[in-house]
């Protein structure tokens, strides 16, 4: 029986971890501190848990403003609101002077859910990606949540953290060490290349098992960092194996797909590539599961594109 | 302990007239050099920048990240000349580093960064965003104790940013009496008069409202800024102050005082020539 973790809690689980060692530890939040559950870190340690209510330019300007005092701010809102309404403060207060702030950002991608388009942010990594001095985690379930905040508290400069809303498959292959900067070998396999961030990784490892019984042999590489971005076993994989597909909870536009893309063109590989992601469209309500499915980021949906590349018609004489 | 710049008892008020008009100078050869850049403002703003770093701030140009120092935010960012010449004069930088102002190389962009120039203690830049830094500095240092104050300076156009108001909630709900803000009230934004692009009147009673202390001052009168100043260290309530200083725009130049066309853009050799020879005496 598959265990269901909130990675958002595996934030706020290592925020109450790395409280009592770091002592300028503080915790910023913007009136969802219930949503993102730093209410939970607000219990144990109320004087160190900053309400800015809703107002998250303010929020990620102060969080500037207590780096530059010597703290260490853990600005916390939902994607949305991280990247866009509060864009600019993201990139001239926090990421220009290259401060030490870590940008929490929970709901982010299509499992938001119900509250529709409006606050499921499927840019943010792209946003987040595009600017200087930034580093992006998207870990993959609860632990490795976990993991990433814990290094992020070490690591010296801005940080974006994206985490989910919804409960999401335990994946124990994600729970090794955390190296921030560093893809993880999820499985090996010579056919083809599944390529994960965030959630996706146990939809890969599915996809993998789907292929395996095809007789397709596929390797799982997963990117809880995005940047700074692994290249290295990215492009060991374009030159061993016949095609790689990309996974991510995320538009196909500005995130792990184009990266890869980038990478394997930049190294004259011209290994071929499909991005499995939610198509340059806008979000809607619905239950996680569902958008899963409706948005075609489902293990079928990345065995099916894998399959498509294997096929000698995919790749144009 | 180096040499500290220290509020004196007794301030030369004629040293101090000396300072801005020799700031004055550099803002206008600084913006000529760099062939752009903003004057108007930051002519407006050289009495008040003056005052503050050579009559009211504790702090060390040799010692830049000394815990205890007094902190200065110019949320204007654009107006960097002033804070670029004041901060050369006191010797945080080579004085010669000011004809490089956004040159390719320089430290010294169009808009202050932090990591970069040696005294600029917070980015700025697009609108909104410094009060709020300075409102997150001076929480840190009341958490951690400190007796040091944080000033701020903000645009008057630059209050019809939400983000302005944004921080205005926030030192409120966190008592920053340590916080001592400024709006340069000169009237005048990119566009024309503020009250015609998006009207900011009454704005002492705005603040009063958002639970600071706020009230108008000649914003070129040092005895004035000067008892602002003490008069907000006094009424050290839990509550922020904000200072409206009433300032003329392009002040000390006759003819870029009041004229919105002088927001930006540098001076021509003849302007700069006459400029300065309006600024070499009182």
């Amino acid at each position: 029986m598959t265990e269901f973790r909130q990675t958002r809690q595996g934030y706020v689980d290592a925020l109450i971890e790395l409280a009592t060692e770091i002592p300028e530890l503080l915790v910023l939040d913007a009136d969802v501190a219930k949503a993102t559950k730093t209410a939970d870190f607000q219990k144990k340690f109320p004087s160190r848990h900053i309400n800015c209510g809703t107002a998250e330019q303010n929020e990620l300007s102060v969080a500037a403003g207590l780096a530059l005092e010597g703290f260490l701010p853990f600005a916390t809102t939902f994607a949305m609101f991280a990247t866009a309404r509060a864009g600019d403060q993201l990139r001239n207060s926090i990421a220009y002077p290259k401060l030490n702030v870590k940008v929490a950002a929970t709901h982010g991608g299509i499992t938001t859910g119900g509250d529709g388009a409006s606050h499921q942010a499927c840019e943010d990594i792209a946003i987040a990606r595009a600017l200087p001095n930034m580093t992006v985690l998207v870990p993959g379930d609860y632990e490795e949540a976990r993991r990433a905040t814990l290094a992020a508290a070490r690591h010296v400069g801005p940080v974006y953290l994206r985490f989910g809303r919804d409960t999401y498959p335990v994946v124990p292959a994600l729970h090794g060490e955390f190296v921030i900067g560093r893809a993880k070998l999820l499985r090996n396999g010579g056919d083809v290349t599944l390529v994960s961030t965030g959630i996706m990784a146990g939809e890969a490892l599915r996809a993998a098992e789907q292929l395996a019984a095809a007789g397709i042999s596929a390797r799982v590489l997963h990117y809880p960092t995005i940047k700074p971005f692994d290249a290295e076993p990215l492009l060991r994989a374009a030159r061993q194996t016949r095609g790689l597909v990309t996974a991510e909870e995320h538009s196909i536009i500005g995130g792990l797909g184009e990266a890869a893309a980038a990478a394997i063109l930049e190294a004259g590989l011209g290994t071929p590539l499909r991005r499995i992601g939610v198509r340059d469209v806008f979000g809607e309500s619905g239950q996680a599961g569902d958008l899963l499915d409706k948005f075609g980021l489902r293990a079928a949906n990345i065995a099916q594109a894998a399959q498509a590349l294997l096929r000698p018609a995919a790749v144009p004489a | 302990m180096t040499a500290l710049l220290a509020p004196t008892p007794t301030v030369d008020l004629a040293r101090l007239r000396g300072k801005a008009r020799a700031i004055r100078r550099e803002i206008l050869r600084m913006v000529h050099a760099g062939q752009s850049g903003h004057p108007g403002g930051s002519l407006g703003v050289a009495d008040l920048v003056t005052a503050l770093y050579y009559a009211v701030l504790r702090h060390d140009p040799q010692n830049p990240r000394w815990a205890q120092r007094d902190r200065f935010i110019l949320s204007k960012g654009h107006c960097s000349p002033v804070i670029y010449a004041v901060l050369a004069d006191c010797g945080y930088f080579p004085p010669g580093d000011l004809a490089t102002f956004r040159r390719p190389g320089s430290h010294l962009q169009g808009h202050p960064c932090s990591a970069k120039t040696p005294g600029i203690e917070a980015s700025t830049g697009t609108l909104g965003l410094g009060l709020s830094t300075a409102c997150g500095m001076a929480l840190g240092g009341m958490l951690r104790g400190g007796s040091h104050y944080y000033y701020a300076l903000c645009g008057d156009g630059e209050q019809q940013e939400g983000q302005i108001w944004e921080a205005a909630m926030f030192a409120n709900k966190y008592h920053l009496s340590n916080l001592i803000a400024f709006t340069d009230r000169n009237r005048l934004q990119t566009d024309g008069d503020t009250e015609d692009v998006m009207p900011l009147d009454p704005l002492p009673e705005k603040w009063r409202a958002f639970g600071w202390h706020s009230w108008e001052i000649d914003g070129h009168d040092f005895t004035q800024i000067l008892a602002a100043v003490a008069r907000a260290k006094r009424e050290h309530d839990g509550r922020p102050t904000m200072i409206i200083a009433n300032t003329t725009k392009g002040k000390g130049v006759s003819f870029m005082e009041g004229a919105a066309a002088w927001h930006s853009g540098p001076p021509s050799d003849a302007q700069l020539a006459l400029a300065l020879e309006e600024l070499a005496h009182d």
